[in-house]
């Protein structure tokens, strides 16, 4: 029987990694993601798991630990933050090139400098290209569904993909909410037992992985990766949703919200959905065709969907947690915008920029995003494509 | 277990590429052939030889021929000539070097 | 352990022929006794390095095991991941319970004194059951000889050369060997492949530990030291007998000397083989010379009292 506990975000996923019970987890504290690699040890001295758990030197370590594990046949996961997921940086792409699905659980922070340990999304874009398949949770509850799911969609036989999982620090990561759990036993079914692919501990059929690879193979390489990405596209959906016929929690891609209707749209992801759905709810009842596009996957992108989803309104407002020094707008406005050009969908697209270093979007701050979003709407126009979400001094 | 592509041969299509750039193949470096760098060649006189093994530990391109525990030769497709085999053997004569690559 | 060297050459060699290391190169000698000399089903992980790039080029590979790359700075790290999904499958029951698998890390000084240090001191002191080797040929070869953290002082790499205002490399190397012996594992050695029997043993006994171990070979390389090609057996052979390098074991903190040469050769022996050292022997730098000797010798002195040898 499913049951309800409080936990927070880093509690929920330490949680979904004790049902998961991987054969290694290898992991290095960093605030805000020590709470998860705290809990599992605790689950390893308790025996309430059979897990090998590497408390590595660093985080480079324990993402090349959890390539040698994935490499010789064990499901592995990790977690990491900021600072920690750049130290990786290098391995991520290893991990995706060399073909090994794991998890990763990333609580957002932004990068250094300056130093800060609250909640954007610099570290995860900057992983952005890596090859891993990248998912944003909104609540503690999706954090917990996502870890499980995760394991699913990293080793699906069309996938074999490593799988980061985004959850904003602090306010994902250190708050309290009620989660349904699923029974131990409906999250091993779930997962169902590791099948690698890859399998150095297999001396009948020796392997070497890791090759030095020439120009004349390298591009047929990369793309082979590129088309694995692609299936994970569909893989992310079908997995969501089979958890979903078990639990009633249903997943995909993207999230919609009262946006049958809507005229003016604002697009998210991760925590600031919950404030954005509850404007919107306050913007519906005085009349305002207002409607939510939270953002799961954001690698794959989902520029069919996304373009799907947004076409025929007057105009969206992209949030972006996270800046591209130099560039014009976050990551997620360049990508939203090129997907609607590309598919020759016209629309005013206002960017935004907020929240960076863990600073608070309440709710009047949505509020005047809706306004802004509601000129474009009415004049047709884009006054400013790109803008920074209470930052004194811009104006 | 899923089975592994085989070492693709030519210029593969992507399609092609096993999983992970995996080569499923060991030892088939063996095909690829290092002959052609020997500026020296190594000479082997079996009258000689006692078959000690020597230059077959230390030839770091295991290009020393070995059957049925005895030495009968030189792999010359992989052979680069660098002279260890015969600076090493032990028995005067057995293994020498002579000028040019080519057998 | 004795080693039946025409019984191995029947087995074949674990390292097949088509790498394209130069000719000449120390370091698949180090790999195919150290792996003639496992006994075991073996898993070989490498850091990027010369010996890396090239014996697995893609679509070839010249390891007849299991074999790993990843990145520069971590083997120790990815055999650790290996170690423990290893432990894990044979308690889930996925692998024999009493499947003994040699996980045996080869790295050059690069991927072992420098870039691939804290991996390795990690691994070392979590006690994960992995061998690492290091052929040491006390340069980065793979990138065309730069200093390295084993380039012994004065040496000449592309990084320290050899000028008016500067001789060579201006500072000692690092006592690696003594630094992984300060984590106590369970083995720790130093060897040569001119001495096979030596450290074939070794790999043996390590393999075989209750827990990490390490072994430290020089390996000559003709390319960066300068000298000829066939010599380089010869060159590890010299550098023992005029104790630069010494052969040893550390086991429990108790220091032995395999090899106790009757008469230490002087250390201008092996310096003058090697062009990367011409300079210790020109008009002016005579004190360069002196100086390494004093220091092998210092070194030398210190072991003998170390491991208890009467003199
Ligand atoms: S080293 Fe000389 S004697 Fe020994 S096997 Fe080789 S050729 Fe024969
Ligand atoms: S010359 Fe070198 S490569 Fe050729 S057989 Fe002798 S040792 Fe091997």
């Amino acid at each position: 029987m499913p049951r309800i506990v409080g936990l927070t975000g880093d509690g929920a996923a330490a949680e979904a990694m004790r049902q998961i019970d991987p054969d290694v987890v290898a992991a290095y504290p960093i605030t805000p993601q020590t709470e998860i690699v705290e809990r599992f040890a605790e689950f390893v001295a308790e025996g309430l798991v059979n897990t090998e758990f590497v408390a590595v030197e660093s985080e480079h370590s324990a993402l090349s630990a959890c390539c040698g594990a994935a490499a010789a046949g064990a499901r592995a996961i990790t977690c990491t933050s900021s600072q920690g997921l750049a130290l990786m940086h290098e391995i991520l792409y290893i991990a995706a090139g060399n073909r090994l699905p794991m998890v990763l659980t990333n609580v957002n922070r932004t990068l250094s400098a300056p130093l800060n340990i609250h909640c954007d999304h610099s570290d995860s874009m900057g992983s952005r290209d890596s090859g891993w398949i990248q998912l944003y949770c909104e609540n503690v509850q999706e954090v917990y569904d996502t870890v499980i799911q995760a394991v699913r969609i990293a080793e699906h036989p069309e996938v074999n993909l490593p799988v980061m999982l985004n959850l904003d620090g602090f306010v994902i990561s250190h708050s309290m909410q009620p989660v349904e759990l699923m029974d131990d036993a409906a999250v091993k079914e779930f997962v169902g037992p590791f099948r690698p692919v890859v399998d150095l501990l297999d001396f009948q059929n020796p392997i070497a992985l890791g090759a030095l690879v020439a120009p004349e193979f390298q591009f047929e390489h990369k793309y082979a990766q590129w088309r694995a990405m692609d299936s994970a596209r569909g893989v992310i959906g079908e997995v969501g949703r089979e958890f979903g016929e078990g639990t009633g929690r249903h997943y995909g891609l993207l999230d919609p919200y009262r946006l049958d209707d809507a005229a003016v749209v604002v697009v998210v992801m991760g925590s600031a959905a919950g404030t954005s759905r509850a404007v919107v709810d306050e913007l519906r009842s005085s009349g305002v065709r207002a409607g939510l596009l939270r953002v799961r996957a954001f690698r794959p992108f989902p520029a069919d969907e996304i373009t799907a989803a947004l076409e025929g309104r007057e105009a969206v407002a992209v949030l972006d947690r996270a800046g591209t020094q130099g560039g014009e707008g976050g990551p997620l406005f360049t990508e939203v915008r090129a997907a609607l050009y590309t598919r020759g969908v016209s629309l005013p697209v206002l960017g935004y920029i907020y929240g960076l270093g863990g600073r608070d979007v309440p709710p009047a701050s949505l509020r005047r995003v809706f306004e802004h979003v509601r000129r474009a709407a009415a004049t047709g126009k884009v006054d400013r494509a790109v803008n920074y979400l209470d930052l004194r001094g811009w104006k | 277990m899923t089975r592994i592509a085989p070492p693709p041969r030519g210029l593969p299509a992507w399609q092609e590429i096993p999983l992970g750039g995996i080569v499923a193949g060991p030892g088939n470096s063996h095909e690829y052939l290092t002959g052609s760098w020997r500026t020296r060649r190594p000479i082997h006189d079996p009258g000689k030889c006692t078959s000690c093994m020597i230059c077959w530990l230390f030839c770091p391109d295991s290009a020393i021929l070995v059957e049925e525990e005895r030495v009968v030769g030189i792999d010359t497709g992989h052979c680069k000539g660098c002279g260890i085999c015969a600076r090493e053997c032990p028995i005067e004569g057995a293994m020498v070097m002579a000028e040019g690559g080519s057998y | 352990m004795a080693v039946n060297l025409k019984k191995l050459a029947g087995q074949g060699s674990p390292l097949a022929p088509g790498h394209r290391l130069c000719s000449g190169c120390a370091a698949p000698t180090v790999a195919k006794q150290a792996l003639l000399a496992a006994g075991k089903p073996a898993v070989v992980v490498q850091p990027t390095g010369c010996l890396e790039i090239s014996s697995v080029v893609f679509p070839y590979s010249a390891w007849r095991t299991p074999y790993y790359h990843n990145a520069f700075e971590n083997a120790a790290a990815v055999a650790s991941g290996i170690e423990a999904a290893l432990k894990a499958r044979r308690r889930r029951g996925d692998l024999p319970a009493d499947l003994d698998v040699a996980i045996i890390t080869i790295g050059g000084d690069g991927g072992t004194y420098d870039i691939g240090f804290q991996a390795l001191s990690g691994a070392l002191e979590r006690g994960h059951r992995i061998l690492h080797i290091c052929y040491d040929n006390g340069a980065y070869m793979n990138t065309g000889i730069q200093r390295s953290g084993a380039t012994p002082f004065g040496a000449w790499t592309t990084t320290s050369h050899v000028g008016q205002a500067l001789k060579g490399k201006p500072e000692r190397r690092k006592d690696l060997t003594a630094i992984v012996a300060g984590h106590n594992p369970a083995y720790v050695a130093q060897a040569s492949p001119h001495n096979f029997r030596d450290f074939m043993r070794k790999v043996k006994k390590a393999v075989d530990a209750d827990g990490p171990s390490f072994i430290n070979v020089i390996a000559p390389c003709w390319r960066g030291w300068r000298f000829p090609e066939e010599e380089t057996i010869e060159v590890a052979r010299l550098a023992v007998d005029t104790c630069y390098w010494p052969l040893l074991e550390v086991q429990d903190g108790k220091w032995t000397l395999n090899y106790v040469p009757r008469k230490k050769k002087p250390l201008a022996d092996w310096l003058r083989k090697q062009g990367r050292f011409s300079h210790f022997f020109e008009p002016g730098n005579e004190w360069m010379l002196e100086h390494l000797q004093a220091e092998v010798d210092r070194q030398w002195e210190e072991l003998l009292t170390r491991a208890g040898v009467e003199r």
